[in-house]
């Protein structure tokens, strides 16, 4: 049973990305997460507002179903194949409980100080997230991809644009984490 | 992406911090086989199911938008400790909150289109 409860390393999840990406290639799609949320948009009449928007979405609905696809997943991998805790390195799980008084490293999945349901009568909370999500939103349609179509698919094809999206990606990820969570959490 | 913790905001967070070689592995050893996939794709000119050509065009050329859009995602990917794609699978994990996320991406995503055209690209 251990097997099954156990995460997965490294090296079983890495070329399973791969294999998906080449399995979208093969049927004539791309690896992408992100372009969903256009999609998302489109669909819900966005097309009106912003020419951005106003594009075939219907053939995109692939997308969708990637989409639906991934909530699927979440949902047995959460319920049935997983403990829900997650092992960090120690030297992190002390600085994070030290520093921002988050003490749920190996006990939960997310930290519950920030994704716990009750957290969201907390307004900051909610300025956390809704911020987090903007930005991701904002920036992966800016650069043309996030990290599937980018980090992935985009340097797998040798693309020098993915590889200054991916460097980008990095600077934003370590002056948040380094200089802004000390000013914000 | 669940059973990989590759959607768990605190590998999120240590992978920033350098503090596991986790993420890192996972990103790396999917990029091997990607590029090595991705050539021989491109050497025996290996069509699609349907006969297309792969979708494999070269990305435009540009830095600023890379960079900038780049930097912007970066920082949210950190504040929230999801990108896209964990995001839905921790919606079906059963997060609520991460449905703020989410709804923040999409609001995202519209406001760049309302002013994609004043933005250097």
């Amino acid at each position: 049973m251990d097997l099954i409860y156990e995460p997965w390393p490294w090296y079983v999840a890495g070329p399973l990305i791969a294999l998906v990406m080449f399995v979208l290639l093969l049927v004539g799609k791309q690896f992408g997460m992100s372009s969903n949320l256009r999609t998302a948009c489109a669909a819900v009449g966005a097309g009106k507002t912003a020419d951005f928007f106003k594009f075939d979405w219907k053939s995109e609905r692939w997308n969708l179903m990637v989409v639906l696809g991934a909530i699927i997943g979440g949902f047995i991998a959460s319920n049935y194949m997983s403990d829900g805790t997650v092992e960090i390195n120690p030297e992190i799980a002390q600085q994070l409980s030290d520093d921002y008084q988050i003490n749920s490293a190996g006990e939960a999945y997310l930290p519950p100080e920030i994704f716990a349901t009750d957290a969201l009568g907390d307004p900051f909370i909610i300025s956390v997230l809704l911020i987090g999500g903007l930005l991701v939103g904002f920036g992966a349609r800016y650069a043309g991809g996030c990290t599937s179509g980018h980090a992935i698919s985009g340097l797998s094809n040798l693309q020098l644009p993915s590889l200054i999206a991916v460097i980008g990606f990095f600077i934003g990820g370590l002056v948040m984490v380094h200089l802004l969570y000390p000013l914000i959490f | 992406m669940f059973k990989s913790e590759a959607a768990s905001w605190f590998r999120i967070y240590e992978m920033f911090q350098f503090g596991s070689f986790h993420m890192y592995g996972i990103i790396g050893s999917a990029l091997v086989l990607g590029v090595i996939g991705v050539q021989v794709i491109k050497r025996k000119n290996i069509k699609s199911l349907d006969g297309s050509e792969m979708s494999l065009k070269p990305k435009n050329k540009s830095v600023a938008r890379y960079l900038i859009g780049g930097i912007i995602f970066g920082l949210g990917w950190a504040l929230a400790g999801a990108c896209p794609g964990p995001m839905y699978v921790l919606a079906g994990a059963g997060y609520i909150s991460i449905l703020i996320v989410i709804f923040g991406a999409v609001v995202g995503t519209f406001l760049y289109g309302l002013v994609k055209d004043r933005l250097p690209h």
